[in-house]
């Protein structure tokens, strides 16, 4: 059998891009959490806010670590893979992803051992300070990166010349088109990440009556930022739509399982899409409610991916139920925000248990949403990388091989199934001990200043400890 | 029509880099090293307390390595990284380990010896990667048209081995001498007495390299051999680095060692530099041929102008924070 470079290459980027983006999305939103902790517990002196956010920044120091380890792999994916488009769009990605290293990365860097380890070595107000600035640096990071591909989505302010991108309007090229809405789309995701992990795990302690009063307050607050934020996600995903429907109408016709170009198209509820024979199976559908959404009208016309030739068209299936998945779960996610402020009304959000449960349910549900919503929009733009200018095919290492791309891609399984499943682990660690007992602070003089150490809790759980009391110090 | 020459200004830039880089994360690779000859497990906390506020700031001069080499000199980048395909894995996959290990072996208790294992492993194979990367660069690339068209494996030669294990030995001197730094009591001595073999080693292996390496290409032999030229200072700045790092450690001197090996470190790079000097993608390909765009280079250019002070402040910082001895059970303050 003939091992194919291209597609193991492209599995090998899902596998490494997906595994990274599920944690900074979501301490994106938790950076902004804890400094908005921070920013309480400085004014109002209670140590409440003390004690959710150190229990928040050790659950930070955890999923940052995992963050960082998977992302080095990243910034090498573009040469070992994919030289030739590393080649060609090194004019505009390079000074993009240093940028990235130099404005984000170090801030981070230097801040978050601020953040973990400096609570009583510095001033409060520069510990405030410190958490702040790592928030900034997560927002900062996401903005580089994401211009980086809304470039490749939409590409602007550059001109291909013999195989090479060069930049001819720096502006037009990190605001291309369709960098505004995707920036502020998964902000948005960051936040609705963090508050449903919050809200959940604080819904969970609950449930076993663990430190109530903490718990509640961090329930009532995120309870709250969804409820805003959870239905203003899906007016701007709408925008996003719309934006995507200007630039690249293919991808919205394969989101829509939509094959002819027409009017009065249906909104599909469920439907097998059948590319090979360009229809679909089993078709569910709204009437006409796809060209309301899109056109805002009835009979509005919606494009076809048949439009394009079919080497030119995306994987239809993955592209239509991923969307379907995001859109689903985002659904749910505002129905729990609602339900919240019903429940709200009568003081009963945070012990009507059902609703608990729910919430903890609801806590990894935001994760899926983030990958089949990056789904849609990568998958959609294939075959292309620079949407109409370079496929995945041009892009790909010349001298890489199918058993090369294969050795690394099993390497890498191997190598984070083992890591973050160890990582995965220690973080429902950090989840059982809670927020209780915060007696090991004064050992914390012997942790060495990293994210993880920042959680002191043992790697095994001991056999004599009981619920909400902490293993006795690792090896010391 | 260029004001300036800014590839030239660039290749400065990247080779400051990469120096830093080899200097930096150079000890705490060589840390982990010799962590599994450590006296005990008390003296590896002390060890790993000693390199952890500082390593993942080291590592990301490296993550700005790749993408600095990607903005400035993006044939660099799509020419080596496939060329270096299962190098660069072995690379990864080890910086991973032993990054994680920084977090998991203090949680650890009956697990603790994997993750001992896991830093070390880690270390070591990060370490040969980056030697043979060294050894590969001196090889040079088979390439056509600016693209790499070599076999996966062509980079693993006796050379590149060599290379991979002067850059072992190179990085536990740099550890050994870090520790005589930073500890004290029997750890330091412990550091004292592997400092003197560790220089052996490394002067045998880079003394076999330093014959070698004219062999492997006409052009090197040339620059060396065909007239006596002021390059050959740096071998001989080496071999003063080497001897003051021997006089350093007899007469106990805490500070000397690590500041002599740098000073080993920088000439032995110089050395090598100037044996390709002004090609970066030997044999074909010259810094001005591997350049990006005009624009893109400056575009970074002045906005570097204005970020790294400020991260080379927050670094010089953190340092700060954590200057001083490290001791047994006590960590930072």
């Amino acid at each position: 059998m003939e091992l194919d470079p291209l597609i193991l290459s492209r599995i090998q980027f899902a596998f490494v891009v997906s595994f990274h983006a599920i944690f900074p999305v979501f301490t994106i939103g938790l950076a902004s959490y804890i400094a908005v902790l921070e920013g309480l517990a400085f004014k109002t002196e209670n140590p409440l806010w003390v004690k959710l956010s150190a229990f928040w920044t050790k659950v930070f120091a955890v999923v940052f670590g995992m963050g960082v380890v998977s992302g080095i792999v990243m910034s090498f994916q573009f040469g070992t893979n994919w030289s030739n488009f590393a080649q060609a769009s090194a004019n505009f990605l390079g000074p993009i992803l240093s940028y990235e290293v130099v404005t984000a990365f170090f801030l981070e860097a230097a801040f978050l051992g601020v953040l973990l380890f400096g609570r009583d070595k510095v001033p409060a107000g520069v510990h405030l300070f410190a958490a702040i600035m790592v928030a900034t640096g997560t927002f900062i990071s996401s903005f580089w990166i994401l211009s980086a591909n809304s470039w490749m989505q939409t590409p602007a302010g550059t001109e291909l010349r013999d195989g090479v991108f060069y930049v001819t309007s720096w502006s037009e090229a990190i605001f291309n088109p369709s960098f505004p809405y995707r920036f502020a789309h998964m902000a948005l995701a960051s936040f609705l990440t963090g508050g449903f992990v919050v809200a959940g795990v604080s819904a969970w302690y609950l449930l076993l009556g663990r430190e109530v009063e903490a718990n509640k307050k961090a329930l009532s607050m995120c309870l709250w930022l969804l409820l805003f934020i959870a239905p203003a996600q899906a007016v701007l995903g709408d925008f996003h739509g719309l934006n995507t429907l200007e630039h690249q109408p293919t991808k919205v016709a394969a989101m829509e399982g939509n094959w002819e170009t027409s009017r009065n198209v249906p909104l599909l509820l469920f439907a097998i899409p059948d590319q090979e024979n360009q229809r679909n199976l089993y078709e569910v559908g709204i009437p006409s409610l796809a060209s309301f959404i899109l056109t805002h009208e009835w009979d509005g016309e919606v494009p076809g991916v048949s439009a394009v030739p079919v080497d030119e068209q995306p994987p239809v299936a993955i592209v239509f139920w991923s969307f379907r998945v995001m859109v689903g779960i985002g659904l749910l996610m505002i129905a729990f925000a609602v339900t919240g402020l019903v429940l709200r009304a009568g003081g009963r959000y945070w012990r009507t248990s059902w609703f608990l449960q729910g919430m903890r349910f609801m806590s990894i549900a935001p994760f899926f949403a983030v990958l089949t919503g990056w789904f849609v929009t990568e998958v959609g733009r294939a075959p292309w990388l620079v949407y109409g200018q370079m496929t995945q095919a041009e892009a790909l290492t010349p001298s890489l091989t199918g058993g090369m791309a294969l050795f690394t891609l099993i390497g890498y399984i191997v190598v984070y199934a083992l890591v973050f499943s160890a990582g995965v682990y220690y973080l429902m660690r950090v989840l059982y001990v809670g927020l209780e007992d915060r007696d090991e602070d004064e050992h914390e003089a012997e942790r060495p200043k990293r994210p993880f150490s920042a959680a002191h809790v043992p790697f095994e759980i001991d056999e004599d400890e009981h619920h909400g009391k902490p293993a006795s110090q690792g090896g010391h | 029509m260029e004001l300036f020459d800014l590839p030239l200004i660039w290749a400065f830039i990247i080779g400051f880099g990469i120096i830093m880089y080899v200097l930096m994360d150079g000890f705490d690779l060589g840390v982990g090293i010799l962590f599994p000859f450590a006296p005990n497990e008390e003296a590896r906390d002390t060890m790993m307390n000693s390199v952890a506020p500082v390593w993942d700031g080291n590592e990301t001069w490296l993550v700005l390595g790749g993408a600095g080499l990607l903005a400035a000199f993006p044939m660099v980048y799509s020419i080596f990284l496939p060329a270096l395909y299962i190098g660069v894995f072995l690379l990864l996959a080890g910086l991973i380990f032993r990054g994680v290990a920084f977090e998991f072996r203090f949680k650890a208790r009956t697990s603790r010896y994997l993750w001992n294992w896991a830093f070390a492993g880690g270390s070591t194979v990060a370490s040969f990667a980056q030697g043979a990367v060294v050894g590969a660069y001196i090889q040079g690339f088979e390439t056509a048209n600016g693209v790499y068209v070599g076999g996966a494996l062509d980079w693993l030669t006796p050379f590149t081995v060599l290379t991979g294990l002067g850059m072992l030995a190179g990085y536990a001197l740099l550890g050994s001498t870090w520790l005589i730094m930073k500890t004290e009591g029997y750890l330091q001595q412990w550091a004292y007495k592997i400092t003197l073999p560790l220089l052996l080693a490394v002067l045998v292996v880079f003394g076999i390299i330093g014959v070698w390496t004219p062999f492997v290409d006409e052009m090197v032999r040339e620059r060396w051999f065909s007239n006596l030229s002021i390059i050959w200072i740096l071998p001989v700045l080496t071999l003063l680095c080497a001897i003051q790092i021997y006089r350093s450690v007899r007469d106990r001197k805490d500070g000397m060692p690590f500041v002599a090996t740098m000073g080993l470190f920088i000439t032995t790079y110089l050395g090598l530099v100037v044996s390709r000097w002004p090609y970066v993608v030997p044999p074909e390909y010259t810094l001005w041929e591997a350049a990006s765009a005009y624009e893109s280079q400056l575009f970074l250019l002045l906005g570097l102008l204005f970020v790294i002070p400020i991260v080379l402040v927050y670094t010089a910082w953190t340092y700060w924070v954590f200057r001083g001895k490290v001791r047994a059970g006590e960590g930072y303050h």
